[in-house]
């Protein structure tokens, strides 16, 4: 093979196995970056997308190690380099983004420290050292004055925090930069804005770039290259508008369908509200404290509908869902459910109305108990709000086939679930009581993409099957795909309400333009073909 | 954060407060009478009488409880009734010993711990960490006197004869050798397994997998990113073990015969010494309580969430996430509940 003096990254069949079980993580991966170009890395969690990453600035997590292949940044093997080379190479030659700021920026350490030291085997003077700082801040558009570098990572928001963190992979000029997932926590908004800046500075820099994810939309909007990783494997490889037109392998395919299409038909239309919807919220505000969060809503969802709620982290959306289902109190207005009032707090509710009104959580691996088995977390709410079933077992049954699941699940643990079929049993938990109502709380956004897709799917059977749905999310590609109305918040407010076509076609509020133009459309032109 | 530190300040007081109403209230219960204590079995009446007098012990419990606690706020402890000397001039030498032996338990158990524990951590699943780990499960579960004892028969006149066992006034240093060690000993075990913990926690965090890929040096890893992470918890169990300290040198005192507040402690109770009794559980509450604040202080201190907010009260975020992000790129608007939940 002729070397490229261009090739910045080469990595050949490299395999990174587990400790001590030898179970191979990674098996047998070649890829190779050239500069100036991005590599988009996709693949479901578990993959072994973020190992690879990591293995290409010479670290391995605990309990792994690389079992053979060799990995090439600059023309140097790392496998060679001393534990002091090494060090050298991390942060100049090699960088690293990581997936959430929030926990990778040290908190007890100030931002001018955590910036400065990226420079540490420079030979640079202290003063050349902060003018470097200041100088890409500027370049990731942050302020460079002495009152921004005092600042520790909390008092930063979290658009801010991943640009101090692409700030501190720059500074040291890398020829190869490592992003793992670094839009995963972040609005469409600020993800835009995060993307845009990375592309810049790979651009200005001449930086080769590797971006790890599990979203097909930016991937395909960002990078020159893709390569897909399935289960260790990198089951294909190739530029990234070929792979878009003609994906080769199965799970590719399957990838590029999950993306949530931003204009589609819709899941239905939304038909001509009837005379009394089953939840009406008129005039609701709410707070903390004296902190005013929502003020002045009103939304209302009819028997089989699907309204969601879309609004960016902090909109007040959570807190709206939560007054619904009596988790939060302190607010004012009123909630009529089936004509009839709903008190403020749960526990004044009747057992009639708490069981008609359930709620799904965003996070279903925080949400099971992990000491309990699947039937017995369904069970819980069954017996306390119906009461003692004569046929247990067929209660879990009917609400595991509700959710799609098989009924041999319900002697699992939590632990012994994937992400997917941890939310799948959380909607289980909350479909065995029969409601009327589910209010579902960002359910979709601790998921792969392609598992998204799944539960999305799940969702439209249980719409058709008359269920009203609260669907609360911050992204507007899955709007059109489940709801019928759409309520956008924007600090606290319902800035625009209507049927998603409308909505989505000729958006009234400037907020909603913004958002919708923020999305990465994106159409997988082989589904066109089909 | 000078209000936070305000606010334990004055739950400090509170518990002191507390306890002595429940010290008074014990002092009270105990069986006895102090007038016949102090003048011994044959007094006359007419004497206990006018003891009891001037001792207000006619007064209803109340008006009694009222006028100890003025005194004591005076800081005066009222006269031992054994040797008829005030309390407070008592208690000044045993004061002073149990201070150097505290003292020096606490300067040597505290880094040495931290150390300890620290390498441990790094060293997790070798043979430094298990032996480490299996040395403090045994020295936890063997009260302090045993370990003194062992201590004597190791290194004392019977063993190796290295050090005295035995305080006497005429001795020289190497006397607070032997029992600082048993309190080291005794406070240590805890402290080296939080540190432990927390280091381990700390060290799997992604702030320092983020350094170490900054190609930063281990020390700096480890002094500068993973240890102030570390510190907030850690304090909190060194503050309890120093606070027990206090109570711990009851036994240890008894043990190697050094005159301090716990051999005082130990005669007032077989004297029947209510004041002296009183002054001391006081000294020992007021101990664990003034550490226990310093712990605080310390955690406070240790994180800058705290330290930042407190100086320019949740300015600098909401000004600063508006200004810098006009372009948009807002994540957390001020407002969000739960991005002031986490604050507080």
């Amino acid at each position: 093979m002729t070397r490229n003096e261009h090739t910045v990254l080469r990595v050949d069949d490299l395999t990174v196995i587990g400790r001590p079980s030898d179970v191979e993580i990674i098996s047998d991966v070649s890829i190779t970056v050239r500069r100036g170009e991005i590599l988009g890395l996709v693949g479901e969690s578990g993959s072994g997308k973020t190992t690879l990453g990591l293995s290409l600035l010479a670290h391995c997590k605990r309990a792994t190690q690389i079992a053979r292949g060799r990995v090439e940044v600059g023309g140097e093997d790392l496998a060679r380099l001393s534990e002091r080379q090494v060090r050298n190479l991390r942060g100049r030659a090699v960088a690293y983004i990581p997936q959430s700021p929030a926990s990778a920026l040290n908190p007890a350490l100030r931002l001018r420290t955590q910036l400065s030291e990226a420079l540490h085997d420079a030979a640079l003077s202290r003063a050349a050292v902060a003018e470097r700082v200041r100088e890409v801040l500027r370049e990731v558009a942050l302020p460079d004055d002495d009152r921004f570098l005092d600042r520790y990572p909390h008092q930063l928001s979290g658009g801010q925090q991943q640009r101090v963190a692409i700030a501190m992979a720059f500074v040291g000029r890398p020829e190869l930069i490592v992003l793992d997932e670094p839009t995963t926590g972040l609005d469409v908004t600020t993800q835009a804005h995060v993307l845009a800046t990375i592309r810049r500075m790979t651009r200005e820099y001449g930086t080769a770039g590797v971006y790890i994810s599990h979203d097909m939309a930016v991937v395909a909007d960002l990078a020159d290259e893709i390569a897909v990783m399935y289960r260790g494997d990198l089951v294909e490889r190739g530029r990234t508008d070929e792979v878009l037109a003609g994906p080769e392998h199965e799970y590719t395919r399957r990838l590029l369908s999950a993306v949530p299409l931003l204009r589609t038909d819709g899941h239905g239309e939304a038909e001509e509200p009837e005379e009394e919807p089953l939840l009406r919220v008129s005039g609701l505000a709410a707070g903390y404290g004296r902190t005013r969060v929502l003020e002045g809503i009103d939304v209302s969802v009819s028997r089989g509908e699907c309204v969601a709620l879309l609004g960016e982290s902090g909109s007040g959306k959570t807190t709206l869902s939560r007054s619904v289902a009596g988790l939060h109190h302190q607010f004012t207005g009123e909630v009529l459910f089936d004509g009839e009032p709903l008190a403020r707090s749960s526990y004044r509710r009747t057992a009639e109305q708490r069981r008609r009104v359930q709620y799904v959580f965003q996070n279903p691996y925080e949400a099971l108990n992990p000491r309990k088995r699947v039937r017995d977390q369904i069970l819980g709410p069954y017996r306390h709000l119906v009461g003692r079933p004569a046929d247990p077992d067929a209660v879990v049954a009917e609400a595991l086939e509700r959710a799609a699941l098989p009924a041999s699940y319900a002697d699992r643990f939590p632990e012994q679930l994937s992400g997917g079929e941890r939310q799948r049993v959380c909607i289980a938990r909350a479909v065995a009581t029969k409601p009327d109502l589910m209010v579902c709380d960002e359910i979709t956004s601790a998921l792969d993409v392609s598992v998204q897709a799944e539960i999305v799917t799940l969702l439209r059977n249980l719409q058709d099957e008359g269920m009203a749905l609260l669907f609360v999310t911050h992204n507007i590609a899955l709007v059109s795909n489940i709801a019928q109305r759409v309520a956008v918040l924007n600090k606290g407010r319902i800035v625009e309400y209507g049927p998603v076509g409308r909505v989505m076609s000729e958006p009234g509020h400037e907020y909603t333009r913004a958002l919708i133009a923020d999305t990465p459309d994106f159409r997988p032109s082989f589904a066109a073909a089909e | 954060m000078t209000r936070l530190i305000a606010v334990r300040l004055l739950f400090g007081v509170l518990t002191l407060w507390a306890v002595s109403v429940v010290v008074f209230a014990a002092t009270q219960a105990l069986p006895g009478d102090a007038a016949q204590l102090i003048l011994g079995r044959d007094a006359t009446p007419e004497r206990m009488e006018a003891l009891r007098d001037q001792l207000n012990l006619h007064q209803p419990v109340a008006v009694q409880y009222a006028q100890w606690l003025q005194d004591l706020l005076r800081g005066d402890l009222g006269t031992s009734f054994s040797n008829r000397q005030p309390v407070t001039e008592y208690l000044e030498s045993p004061l002073g010993n149990s201070l150097v032996l505290m003292g020096l338990a606490a300067l040597v158990a505290t880094p040495v711990s931290l150390l300890v524990g620290a390498f441990s951590a790094l060293r997790r699943d070798r043979g430094f960490d298990h032996t480490a780990s299996l040395g403090t499960l045994v020295l936890a579960s063997v009260p302090e006197f045993v370990v003194g004892i062992l201590l004597i028969l190791l290194l004392g006149p019977g063993g190796l004869d290295l050090f005295p066992s035995v305080y006497s006034r005429e001795g020289g240093p190497d006397q607070w050798v032997l029992p600082s060690l048993t309190l080291a000993l005794a406070v240590a075990p805890p402290i080296v397994r939080m540190m432990r913990a927390t280091m381990i926690e700390v060290l799997e965090s992604e702030y320092v997998q983020q350094a170490r890929l900054k190609g930063l040096d281990e020390r700096v890893v480890l002094w500068r990113h993973a240890a102030p992470n570390a510190i907030g918890p850690v304090a909190q169990v060194i503050a309890l073990q120093l606070a027990w300290l206090a109570g711990g040198v009851v036994a240890v005192e008894f043990l190697f015969n050094i005159p301090g507040i716990g051999k005082v402690l130990m005669d007032g109770i077989a004297n029947r010494d209510v004041p002296l009794i009183q002054a001391v559980v006081l000294l020992i509450a007021g101990i664990y309580i003034l550490v226990n604040l310093l712990a605080d202080v310390i955690g406070l201190a240790a994180n800058p969430k705290v330290r930042v907010s407190g100086n320019r009260p949740s300015a600098p975020r909401t000004a600063a996430a508006k200004e810098q992000d006009e372009d948009g790129a807002a994540g957390t608007p001020a407002g969000d509940p739960k991005a002031k939940g986490v604050r507080r």
